[in-house]
């Protein structure tokens, strides 16, 4: 991709900043508006409703509608609010959760970048999302924000653990750390994702299966717990803390933190793709290569990859209408007791079987 | 680590029972209605918002009488006899100008007791139930269905009758009046004759005897 902008500019810097920016505006953007009102009418249709049926054919322009009102909104910074920290916040959540789609391959021809240390990258800066949360919550000058705050860091850093160690089980069985080089290897059929034991043979292949689903079930709890959403969502428990870390905020610095975590749930999902389910390779062949047309492959990849990353992110609506939320403590129960000691024999088994 | 192993499929199990609840629930056809284009049928005696039908009314001010909060004001002038003002629609005759027929549904208590004393069945309740407002003001319903100059000429012609009356009264008083002082004065000149006559009778009576 940055090559064929390379081609067209001839300017490594508007290149690079168009290729920089096609995440966004190819994805997070489009994705957040279509994720939205997901969101809204599968939880209105769980619950035997109809959802917004007012703006548009059974509403779906209804998120248009909600960000044309939430430009229009006054931007307000309560007075005692520590303004440099308080405006910096929502930049800084949404950097960080941006910053993970740069090493995310999307398809063949669009890997954005192709940094060997991918998925070390992405765990990385994902970090800087505590960051963000933390600052939001402390310059708010609000208890119920502080609360949120807190709560969002020791949850999204007790997770982490559990997140890395399921990925280092899978780094040991592919033996790479870019996510490029893991979709690459689960090519062909649905039957080599590393969900279902990876690429290797059948033997090593059936023993690993168990191990693989346990490692899948667990990344995808723990990211759940990383993007705050339900069952999982303490730190922004709207019938305890009203909204947690934003609620200080509004306008378009409530829309950040709205699209950051939009974009955050779209980014688990897709390293969940890209580590489990064949990246963006297609689980049934292509037909590009069926009907002789090599340029559709990357067209069917992107497609795919789309396909599974919002399938995911529907399980995640899904359980956030069916669950309720976890009180602090069975939160970290889950994730002390259960998940971290699972992750850890699951490492030591898939290390010990691809040794063979 | 019989329970730990047991809490951990408990766990996953029970989560993804809850799931195949909301999946199947995600299938079923909504329960709520699009509510303002759509509404649910209302009772048949719902107690709503008041409506009076001023053909019929003929402004006898009961409904007024009844009610416990004082929501409905009512002013009536008479008619001349002249004026035909037609009749109800159960065949009473209407007398009187309805000037003002006010109900202020802030204050309606929805209570219904100004519906039963009516006797023309004019004012009653509807299922109309959305009529909110921004100004308290625009709550008060003026029913009147006399315009201002009408009202005007009303009241004047009833002033006009009623001075006419007074007039004719006062002439007829005046009439009667006279009449009478006439009387008087003819009773008084009669009762001066009289005496003679009723010396007469005087003398007459002891002859009798």
């Amino acid at each position: 991709m940055y090559e064929l902008l390379y081609d067209i500019f001839g300017s490594e810097i508007i290149a690079m900043i168009i290729a920089a920016c096609m995440p966004l505006f190819l994805f997070i953007l489009p994705f957040a508006l279509i994720a939205v009102l997901l969101e809204r009418k599968v939880s209105a249709h769980m619950q035997d409703r109809l959802g917004p049926m007012r703006v548009g054919y059974h509403g779906i322009l209804q998120t248009i509608a909600d960000i044309l009102k939430l430009i229009q909104k006054e931007d307000i910074v309560a007075d005692t609010t520590d303004k440099k920290l308080f405006n910096m916040a929502p930049v800084l959540v949404f950097a960080g959760s941006y910053a993970v789609f740069a090493a995310i391959p999307f398809s063949g021809a669009f890997i954005g970048s192709a940094a060997d240390v991918g998925i070390f990258f992405i765990i990385a800066v994902s970090s800087i999302v505590v960051a963000g949360i933390l600052m939001a919550g402390w310059a708010s000058n609000n208890k119920y924000s502080l609360l949120g705050a807190m709560r969002s860091a020791a949850q999204i850093i007790s997770y982490e653990i559990p997140t890395a160690l399921v990925v280092l089980s899978i780094v040991m069985l592919t033996g790479t750390l870019s996510l490029n080089t893991m979709s690459i290897q689960q090519t062909a059929y649905f039957w080599n994702w590393n969900l279902f034991g990876g690429a290797a043979d059948g033997f090593v292949q059936l023993l690993l299966l168990p191990f693989t689903v346990v490692a899948f079930v667990i990344f995808y709890i723990s990211s759940l717990a990383e993007v705050n959403r339900t069952p999982f969502d303490i730190p922004e428990a709207e019938s305890e803390l009203v909204a947690g870390y934003h609620t200080e905020y509004s306008g378009m610095k409530f829309a950040m933190f709205f699209l950051a975590e939009y974009a955050n749930m779209f980014a688990v999902s897709a390293i969940a793709v890209a580590i489990f389910l064949g990246g963006y390779q297609s689980p049934l062949g292509y037909l590009g290569n069926t009907i002789g047309v090599e340029w559709l492959i990357p067209y069917e990849q992107l497609f795919w990859f789309t396909v599974k990353g919002v399938g995911l992110v529907l399980v995640q609506i899904w359980l956030r209408w069916t669950l309720p939320r976890l009180r602090v403590d069975q939160l970290m129960t889950v994730c002390w007791k259960y998940l971290i000691p699972y992750a850890f024999v699951n490492l030591i088994i898939i290390g010990l079987i691809s040794l063979i | 680590m019989k329970q730990y192993l047991k809490n951990s499929f408990d766990g996953i199990w029970t989560i993804l029972v809850g799931m195949k609840v909301t999946f199947k629930h995600l299938f079923k056809p909504a329960v709520t209605i699009q509510y303002p284009d759509v509404k649910l049928p209302m009772a048949d005696r719902v107690r709503n918002r008041l409506y009076v039908n001023m053909d019929d009314c003929i402004g006898c001010d009961q409904c007024a009488r009844a009610c416990p909060v004082n929501c409905i004001t009512i002013d009536t002038v008479k008619s001349l006899p002249t004026e035909d003002l037609g009749k109800t629609s159960n065949g009473k005759k209407k007398v009187l100008w309805v000037t003002k027929f006010d109900i202020d549904i802030a204050k309606c208590c929805y209570c219904q007791l100004c519906v039963f004393p009516c006797p023309t069945e004019c004012i009653y309740m509807t299922d109309v139930y959305e009529f909110s407002e921004f100004e308290r003001e625009d709550l008060n319903y003026k029913f009147a269905t006399l315009t201002e100059s009408e009202i005007v000429e009303k009241n004047a012609n009833f002033e006009k009758m009623q001075a006419e009356k007074e007039a004719k009264k006062a002439a007829a008083a005046k009439a009667k009046a006279e009449e009478l002082a006439k009387k008087k004065a003819e009773e008084e000149a009669k009762a001066k004759e009289e005496p003679k006559t009723d010396n007469a009778d005087n003398k007459e009576q002891p002859d009798k005897e």
